[in-house]
């Protein structure tokens, strides 16, 4: 009877086990998709692989992070998306991501969603999304200073506002490279976003 | 038990082989049988899923069995979940997905509508625009006379259009209508508005067929919705030779409430000094303006807003005397007005919303003219009939009192339903040289219109409205109808019909309270493409006008009216506006085209108003040059003559035309520029904008009609009191951050 019941126990602990090791490859494999896409209809595709293993794991943020994540990236350059209807997918991801843990990268996602619905038409929305965005950074700051990828998105957007307006190069270069002193020390959880060094990289030469 | 195990472990471990692989694949489609791109397709609790392709098509495997759940969604649609069953074999399943209702997308009723605003969709222009559009000063009806559909009259206020007159245009701030919104009018002089477009966050401009909320314009209406919450405490103060003022607005901190007030004096001294003007002002122009208000936020997103100004001004001039050469006409001016406007809207259960409106006006005008000798002392005509009316005093008050309540369903979708009532109590007493009548009128109103989206392509907008006046014991019954179709991306098709229904002028009715509603039916068709840096709009309609007010000779100087009057406008009205062509450089171009006769007034027959030009353009640019912190805005506007008229009394007591001819073509170009020193700054203490601007820059002459003399025989254009306008200011605030807005208009 003991032993049974040892079985069981065993049993247990290699189910988790596997399940585990289901979730490690999935994100695997969708991560190794996320860094081979290129059109918006491949990051579409690898946002709703992501979405689907969160919605099955049920406790994993990571997966709700990397779909907005892999929503936000096309939105930057492809004309065709409908910047506002995007925007409100990767909110609810977000929220989702946070509902589960509340961390300085969903508030860097967040920020990246506002600005790209204020870039729509800046000169009427600035008072709304911009405002959020600089709110979401804030908290960013506040819930991980050391988080690289703050300070990138902070330069860069100082290095897209002209100087007459408080912006420009000089401003924004001690941003970057005190993002690039951060991304040297940070030494990320498995799975937990590790971009931005290389786009920081670019952002500072185009600075000198 | 080792044994045992390693059975239940390899088991275990090749569990992923046993089970067998189910396909699953097939097409997602919209309600339309379009297929649905990027549409995500998952087995619920499972990683297991797929997106659909360019084509809708979709394909996974699943190692899942037995009943399982599907999830379809994607953005803009409403998900579903299909149960299904997983029994090895391969699965086709097409899945349909519906579209859903999205205001951001949904097609917007447009016919005869000009948006302008920071918050509305489909605005032609902002607040901003309206500040900084070239020729207007600030002036909200200046500003709107860029657009089609207007005429450009400088010798009278009010906005003249589509053939209508000035009083065919309503002004309603935040629902309740405007007796005076524009400072008393001087003969000759058009006069500004008394509101401040920095007072509202958004305007609608219609220029015909416009909703069952509002009525009693035959023409247009000016809808004016005042700001809510101020952004953050305040304290402002402008400079100018013409103007001085100061201002504050509080915001609490929990900006759950904020009061403001000001107070701004004119005087056109020292203005009138540098320019000279062609009347001889005896009395030069000022003017005090004070105004307050409050606003309190309630419970789910509800509002209280109280907004009031007083204003009180007197000028007096003297202006050439047409039928003799060595006498003046003495025009002396004061003018009491105070305005309060008080509105509640709140938001109800079950997707009710209530809006209650009150407002309260008076306005008095003592005006005294006088004709004066060559010593500028008064000369009386005892035999002169004609003469003598010259010379008169007139006390004039209008009091009016309104109430409106509106409550509105949401109902599925985007569409909605309301329906309201509206209560006006007019009270008008006038002292003509010590005679005194008073007018009483009590106008009461009823109205629903319901707005259904058939679907995000298609929607209609169908009201109607009642009204009942107890003065002219008569009601009236009009119907409201507008359709809007999506044809493409940004591009729609929409179309108005309504009935409007107009009391005559308090001054006809003094002397003819018998008379009826006038009447206007319009019928508008508009296609408008537009995305946020590009506007095209084309707009036809043709208006039957009917029970126009017409003047009956009653012998010397004393007229009858009645309602026999009709007529009828077409044209086409263009816009363009283009903020992408060219970098950083913004215009619009406006275009109108009228034909209109009319049978009014004096008028023998069917003609031309000669408030109307057939063609009126305007072209508006603006560029800021962010490097010099500095904006250029240029405005050039033309028109073509207007018929200008002599009716004269014949023996058999009719008119008719004695004299006739067409101004010649109107043109103006004019110019203004805002300078930001303090734009670099990201949160600097005192804000400043220093603003110049020249109205008509090359100086032409303008003529906008002709007075005769008695006989007829002698005729005097009228001009504008003086070729060009220039004014400089310097605004100034404190304690908020004003950048913004700059940054806001100008990234």
């Amino acid at each position: 009877m003991k032993y049974i019941l040892l079985t069981f126990m065993m049993l247990g602990s290699l189910v988790t086990n596997a399940q585990s090791e289901k979730y490690e490859a999935a994100m695997k494999k969708t991560l190794s998709f996320f860094d081979s896409a290129k059109s918006t209809a491949q990051f579409q595709s690898v946002a709703n692989s992501f979405e689907r293993i969160g919605d099955a794991e049920k406790t994993q943020w990571l997966p709700y992070y990397y779909a907005g994540l892999a929503l936000s990236i096309p939105a930057w350059a492809d004309p065709n998306i409908d910047k506002d209807a995007n925007s409100i997918r990767i909110n609810t991801l977000c929220d989702k991501a946070e509902a589960l843990d509340t961390n300085s990268e969903i508030y860097v996602l967040r920020n990246m969603s506002a600005t790209q619905q204020m870039m729509v038409d800046p000169q009427t929305r600035w008072q709304t999304y911009g405002t959020q965005a600089s709110k979401d950074l804030q908290i960013a700051i506040k819930l991980n200073p050391d988080n690289p990828r703050i300070y990138y998105l902070q330069g860069q957007s100082l290095f897209n506002t002209p100087p007459a307006f408080g912006g420009g190069k000089d401003k924004a270069k001690p941003l970057f490279e005190k993002a690039i002193v951060l991304f040297k020390t940070d030494k990320p959880k498995p799975f937990w976003p590790n971009w931005g060094l290389e786009s920081t990289e670019e952002q500072l030469a185009k600075c000198q | 038990m080792i044994k045992n195990l390693a059975i239940v472990l390899s088991l275990l471990l090749t569990s992923s082989g046993v089970f067998s692989q189910t396909q699953i694949s097939g097409i997602v489609n919209d309600t339309k049988g379009h297929p649905v791109p990027g549409a995500s397709i998952s087995v619920k609790n499972s990683f297991d899923g797929a997106t659909s392709d360019s084509l809708g098509k979709y394909s996974f495997s699943s190692t899942d069995t037995g009943l399982q759940t599907l999830k379809v969604s994607s953005v803009g649609y409403r998900s579903i979940e299909v149960t299904f069953q997983i029994s090895g074999k391969s699965i086709q399943m097409n899945l349909q997905i519906k579209e859903e209702p999205n205001e951001l997308k949904a097609v917007t009723i447009s016919a005869g509508s000009f948006a302008a605003g920071d918050s509305k969709r489909g605005a032609v222009m902002s607040s901003l625009d309206i500040a900084t559009t070239a020729g207007s000063n600030a002036d909200i009806t200046a500003a709107l006379k860029t657009l089609p559909g207007t005429q450009q009259v400088g010798e009278q206020e009010g906005l003249f259009v589509r053939g209508g007159t000035g009083q065919e245009t309503k002004q309603f701030i935040d629902g309740s209508l405007v007796n005076n919104p524009y400072y008393t009018s001087v003969p000759d002089i058009s006069t500004r508005g008394r509101f401040s477009p920095f007072l509202f966050k958004g305007t609608i401009f219609s220029t015909g067929g416009y909703s069952a909320l509002y009525g009693q314009a035959l023409s247009s209406v000016l809808l004016l919705e005042s700001v809510d919450m101020p952004e953050r405490s305040e304290i402002d103060a402008s400079i100018s030779p013409i103007v001085v003022g100061v201002g504050t607005q509080q915001l609490a901190d929990n900006k759950k409430y904020s009061w403001g007030m000001s107070y701004s004096y004119v005087n056109a001294a020292v203005y009138f000094g540098l320019v000279s003007q062609r009347p001889d002002y005896f009395r030069l122009p000022a003017f005090h303006n004070a105004d307050a208000n409050f606003r309190i936020k309630t419970n789910n997103g509800g509002m209280i807003k109280y907004y009031t100004t007083f204003a009180y001004n007197d000028l007096g001039l003297r202006t050439q005397d047409i039928d003799s050469p060595t006498l003046k006409n003495a025009f002396d001016l004061t003018n009491h007005n105070w305005y309060n406007n008080l509105s509640w809207r709140q938001p109800l259960n079950n997707g009710w919303r209530m809006t209650l409106m009150t407002s309260f006006s008076t306005n008095l005008d003592n005006i005294q003219q006088q004709v004066q000798g060559p010593d500028n002392q008064p000369r009386i005509f005892p035999d002169t009939a004609y003469m003598q009316s010259k010379n008169f005093i007139l006390a004039n008050k209008q009091n009016l009192t309104t109430g409106k309540a509106v409550f509105e369903k949401k109902l599925s979708g985007l569409s909605s339903f309301r329906f309201g009532a509206e209560y006006w109590y007019n009270n008008n007493p006038l002292t003509y040289n010590d005679t005194l009548k008073v007018l009483h009128d009590q106008l009461i109103s009823g109205f629903s219109e319901v707005n259904i989206f058939l679907t995000n392509e298609l929607a209609a907008q169908l009201g109607v409205r009642y009204e009942y006046s107890t003065l002219l014991k008569q009601s009236d019954v009009g119907p409201r109808v507008s359709l809007a179709y999506k044809t493409g991306k940004d591009a729609q098709i929409s179309a108005a019909y309504g009935i409007f229904y107009e009391k005559p002028d308090n001054q006809q009715l003094f002397y003819s309270p018998d008379l009826k509603f006038t009447e206007a039916t319009h019928y508008i068709l508009n296609f408008q493409k537009m995305n946020k840096d590009q506007i095209f709009r084309l707009e036809a309609y043709y208006k039957i006008y009917n029970n126009l007010v017409k003047t009956v000779p009653m012998g010397y100087n004393y007229f009858n009216y009645t309602n026999g009057g009709s007529g009828y406008a077409d044209g086409i009205d263009f816009f363009w506006r283009d903020k992408k062509t060219f970098k950083d450089f913004d215009y619009w171009i406006s275009y109108s085209y009228i034909d209109t006769k009319r049978q009014f007034m004096n008028y023998p027959s069917k003609i031309t108003p000669d408030f109307v030009a057939n063609n009126t353009a305007s072209l508006v640019m603006k560029r800021f040059i962010t490097n010099w912190k500095a904006g250029f805005n240029l405005t050039y506007t033309f028109a073509t003559g207007r018929p200008y008229y002599n009716f004269m009394v014949n023996n058999e007591g009719k008119f008719f035309t004695a004299d006739e001819g067409r101004t010649i073509d109107y043109q103006s170009l004019n110019f203004s520029c805002e300078y930001i020193p303090s734009l670099s700054k990201v949160k600097p203490k005192t804000f400043i904008v220093l603003f110049a601007s020249m109205s008509n820059i090359l100086g032409y002459n303008a003529i906008y009609g002709y007075h005769y003399s008695f006989n007829g025989q002698t005729k005097q254009p009228i001009t504008p009191p003086a070729n060009r306008f220039y004014f400089v200011g310097c605004f100034l605030s404190w304690g908020v951050d004003r950048t913004q807005d700059a940054i806001n208009n100008n990234l």
